[in-house]
């Protein structure tokens, strides 16, 4: 069986799977029972500095969407940090920590964005026997309005200084959690790594809106008629956070700074897909406070067996396996040409493919009078929109033209790679000439 | 309690009182709001959906099954009435495993087809639980039109021509309204008055005047009502059944099986009714197989359907076969009655002949066997009694000026529901224009 094991910029852990700073986390309580069932390590959820602790809302703090069977598909929360005292906590890291060596225990952070509260808690969370810290520059509500949290996210240059004290007042590792809440995710990522942050992790959640009350007319979750935007989360986040991992991971700046992935892993097939896109190892919170901590059974079995089929023998066979891949779209080949293919004995008849080519795209499907359905090579332009909303799998696939094959559609025979950065319609090809 | 299952003879009261009521209660309960978000969600909303055109009212099955899931059974519920005002009705009694569900893309796909009919009922129900009727009538035209008959083909066309303004007389014969749905329709499959309440329920669109007494022939002739109206339809049925032409068919307890329903559906109480130890159903074909299952339901300890030709040929449906049979009912294919037995004036058994079904026909062979027999229902088939000087095996209107048929007696009728709420609503719509048409 494939070693799971991972060492994380010098944290190390029996497998990829962290728990996030989040309820999960709360307290010695879910932590004891997460290493029980298997997780590999948690970031405590976020502390704030000393004195009396944050309040929470008392009505609903969790918003969601769901599919028709109440599949939850993505979570919004208004909750804050802990709201329990500084103490509490400090004294349930350390007893979990003592007896749990061999697990991550990492502690999140959110202080005022002054030195002498980052130099206090440091100090404070020193004698936990932690193993690292996490700046937490994510938490889209709540906190941002007193200027913490994504308010110093979305500053990089805040990001930066806050780092240095961390790193100037501590000498645990130190992971930047980054708030997606931004346009360009390499530029507060360029910033923690100029101030000296071993790793980034990301995304945290995502300002949102789950649902507006169409009776009460309040957004959801509804405190007492009103709403705010919460943060968002779940498996409806994925393909966000996994775009912003790959930039990191390959943009020239930042390339080869530790990334911990988090945002919609719910399976092994979501991490394994994080960690090819270069993610040291892969945070969960929406999957485990849906399904309970058990999922991490799942993961661990899934991702071994996955690795064991790849002839993969640890988790740094798999890490940026994807990233060469990932490319920007003028270097992609103008000269893959394909066209999708209906396999008529999987095809049922539905016709989904014809009203969608038909009235959306490019009028390449025909339909006869007993339902037949033929892709006309002639009109295809291989968009792969009937691919996406045929009902059954594999029924319509992009077959490749092979070189020299003429394209019926252009007439023209399928030619040698080219991209756009020579393509003859590229204005700044012509002005180069 | 006396009787059992096992007494001899024709008695009521075989089961306890709870039997009864499970017994006949619905057989297959309305979806709760979750379950049916999660059967809609199944549907691929097809392009030009193949289930319409399986549909003999083309509902909008796609269209109302989107509304379903999007939380608006309401807009639902009134795009299955736009089609089929007996959508409520028909979503209970309908064979969908041979009209819309087999034709569904997830039946060849899968086996499994979307839940039409049964998404039909949720719809339906929420709106008719409200007591809401979401349609109003045209402007008044002025015109009279006389519908005979109150079943699904009279109904669907009184509801239609009150909706286009015309005034509206139903007359049937029997003492409620509704046809087949109040007297023929298995009770397990619309349990709970529901043929009388959909009934009332259509009535508020207003404009249509009831006369259940009367008789066409009888008490009215088509003369009278070619002259006193702009316009008639004729949606009465198959009044008639036919006969066994065996030895011994005059019996007693040898009986119509459409007239045992018709008691059974009448009878609120059914520990009240009598049925047979020893049960045998003769025919092929949905009466049959509602004789059949009510029989056992009533405590029959054996009850056996024997049907001439092959089990392919059986017009009941698979779906309903499979029902039969797990209710314990017996299946005998290929064997024709020969003679009715007799012992002291009433039935004690049934001769068959095996069948053999050949190019020339059905041929007795000389193997035969007898089954006992304390009760014998004939369901071969209904026919028409056609009133006041029409003829035929169906009614055909084309040369009578001013008159329509539609449903079970006429041309082109199906034996099905939903068959006879299309053709109401056809002639309806022919009906309008030719008045309309008239009148400009
Ligand atoms: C036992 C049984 C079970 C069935 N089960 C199903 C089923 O599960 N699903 C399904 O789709 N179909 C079923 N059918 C068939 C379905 O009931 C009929 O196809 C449908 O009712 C036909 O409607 P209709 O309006 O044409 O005729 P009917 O429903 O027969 O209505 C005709 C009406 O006309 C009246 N009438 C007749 N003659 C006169 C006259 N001279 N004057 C005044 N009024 C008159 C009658 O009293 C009756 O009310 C079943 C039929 C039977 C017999
Ligand atoms: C294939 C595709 C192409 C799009 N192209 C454009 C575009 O050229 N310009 C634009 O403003 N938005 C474009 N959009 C975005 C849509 O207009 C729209 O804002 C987005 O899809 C969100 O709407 P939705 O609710 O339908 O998903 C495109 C969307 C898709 C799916
Ligand atoms: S999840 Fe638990 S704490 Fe939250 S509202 Fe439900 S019962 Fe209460
Ligand atoms: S969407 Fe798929 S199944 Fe449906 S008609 Fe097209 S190819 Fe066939
Ligand atoms: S055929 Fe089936 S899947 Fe397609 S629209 Fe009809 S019910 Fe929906």
């Amino acid at each position: 069986m494939a070693d799971l094991t991972t060492n994380f910029i010098g944290i190390k852990s029996p497998n990829p799977f962290w728990l996030a700073s989040a309820p999960p986390t709360d307290k010695e309580y879910n932590v004891r029972r997460a290493f029980e069932a298997g997780w590999g390590g948690v970031v405590w959820k976020t502390l704030g500095s000393e004195g009396p602790p944050v309040v929470n809302v008392n009505g609903p703090r969790y918003g969601a969407i769901w599919g028709a069977d109440r599949r939850l598909l993505g979570l919004n929360n208004i909750e804050l940090i802990t709201d329990r005292p500084l103490e509490v906590n400090l004294r349930e890291i350390k007893s979990v920590k003592r007896d749990w060596k061999d697990r991550a225990m990492i502690i999140s952070l959110m202080v005022p964005c002054d030195e002498e509260s980052w130099k206090d808690i440091l100090k404070r969370i020193e004698d936990t026997e932690a193993d690292g810290v996490e700046l937490n520059f994510g938490c889209p509500h709540g906190m941002a309005e007193r200027g913490m949290g994504s308010a110093v996210g979305q500053v990089p240059e805040y990001i930066e200084m806050v780092t240095r004290w961390v790193k100037q007042h501590s000498r645990m590792p130190c992971i930047v959690k980054l708030t997606p809440n931004i346009s360009d995710i390499r530029k507060p990522a360029e910033a923690a790594k100029r101030g000296g942050a071993d790793a980034v992790s990301l995304i945290n959640t995502i300002n949102s809106i789950t649902s507006v009350n169409l009776d009460s007319f309040s957004p959801e979750p509804m405190i007492d008629g009103k709403g705010t935007h919460g943060g968002y989360c779940g498996p409806a986040v994925k393909p966000i956070a996994l775009n912003m991992v790959a930039e990191i991971a390959r943009s020239e700046a930042t390339r080869g700074l530790p990334i911990s992935g988090i945002g919609g892993v719910t399976t092994w097939r979501d991490a394994a897909e994080f960690m090819a896109l270069g993610a040291g190892n892969v945070q969960v919170c929406t999957a485990a406070m849906t399904y309970g901590f058990k999922i991490v059974e799942e993961m661990i079995s899934g991702l071994s067996q996955y690795m064991d089929e790849k002839g993969m023998t640890s988790t740094a066979d798999l890490v940026g396996r994807a990233v060469p891949n990932v490319t920007d779209w003028q270097f992609l080949n103008l000269n893959y040409v394909t066209k999708a293919r209906i396999d008529q004995d999987a095809c049922i008849g539905c016709g989904r493919c014809f009203a969608a080519c038909e009235d959306t795209s490019h009028q390449a499907i025909s339909m006869s009078e007993d339902r037949v359905f033929e892709v006309m090579d002639d009109e295809c332009v291989a968009c792969n929109l009937c691919v996406n909303v045929c009902p059954v799998e594999d029924c319509i696939t992009m077959v490749e033209l092979p070189k020299g094959a003429v394209d019926e559609r252009t007439g023209k025979k399928v030619a040698d790679f080219a991209n756009w950065t020579t393509h003859p319609n590229n204005p700044s090809v012509t002005a180069a000439e | 309690m006396s009787n059992t299952p096992l007494t001899p003879g024709i008695v009521s009261g075989r089961l306890v009182p709870e039997a009864y009521a499970h017994n006949f209660d619905d057989l297959e309960p309305v979806l709760d709001g979750h379950e049916a978000h999660v059967a809609a969600d199944r549907c691929y909303f097809c392009h030009d959906a193949p289930c319409i055109t399986a549909c003999p009212t083309s509902i909008d099955i796609p269209l109302f099954i989107r509304q379903i899931a999007t939380g608006t059974p309401e807009a639902a519920a009134k795009t299955i009435w736009d089609q089929n005002i007996l959508g409520g009705m028909c979503a209970r009694v309908c064979p969908t495993e041979e009209l819309c569900e087999e034709a569904c893309v997830r039946e060849a796909a899968e086996g499994k087809p979307v839940e039409i009919g049964r998404l039909q009922r949720f719809a339906t129900d929420r709106v008719m639980d409200k007591g809401v009727h979401p349609f109003t009538r045209a402007p008044a035209t002025g015109k009279r039109v006389a519908v005979v008959g109150a079943g699904p083909a009279g109904l669907a066309c009184a509801h239609r021509l009150a909706m286009h303004g015309h005034d509206v007389v139903v007359m049937d014969r029997r003492a409620k309204p509704g046809g087949l749905n109040e007297y023929g329709i298995a009770s397990y499959k619309a349990p709970h008055g529901f043929a009388q309440r959909e009934v009332e329920w259509l009535l508020q669109i207003g404009g249509i005047t009831v006369q259940t007494g009367v008789e066409l022939g009888r008490d009215v002739t088509l003369d009278a009502l070619r002259a006193d109206y702009d316009a008639v339809f004729l949606g009465i049925g198959l009044g008639g059944v036919n006969a066994l032409r065996a030895a011994g068919e005059d019996l007693s307890n040898v009986r119509d099986a459409v007239d045992f329903i018709e008691e059974l559906r009448q009878q609120p109480d059914k520990s009240k009714l009598g049925i047979g130890r020893d049960v045998v159903v003769i025919g092929g074909g949905m009466t049959a197989v509602d004789a059949a299952v009510q029989s056992r339901l009533l405590g029959a300890q054996n009850v056996t359907i024997v049907y001439r030709r092959g089990q392919e040929k059986m017009s009941a449906s698979a779906h309903e076969q499979t029902h039969a049979q797990q209710v314990g009912v017996r299946i005998i294919c290929n064997a024709a009655p020969v003679e009715v037995i007799g012992a002291g004036g009433a039935v004690s058994a049934v001769e068959f002949a095996y069948t053999e079904d050949g190019p020339e026909g059905l041929k007795l062979l000389a193997d035969i066997f007898t089954l006992k027999a304390d009760q014998v229902f004939k369901a071969i088939g209904q026919t028409l009694v056609a009133p006041d000087g029409l003829s035929g095996a169906k009614l055909d209107a084309t040369p009578l000026a001013r008159v329509w048929t539609g449903g079970d007696c006429a041309m082109g009728g199906e034996d099905l529901t939903v068959t006879a709420v299309a053709e109401g609503r056809d002639a309806a719509e022919a009906i309008h224009a030719n008045l309309m048409g008239a009148v400009g």
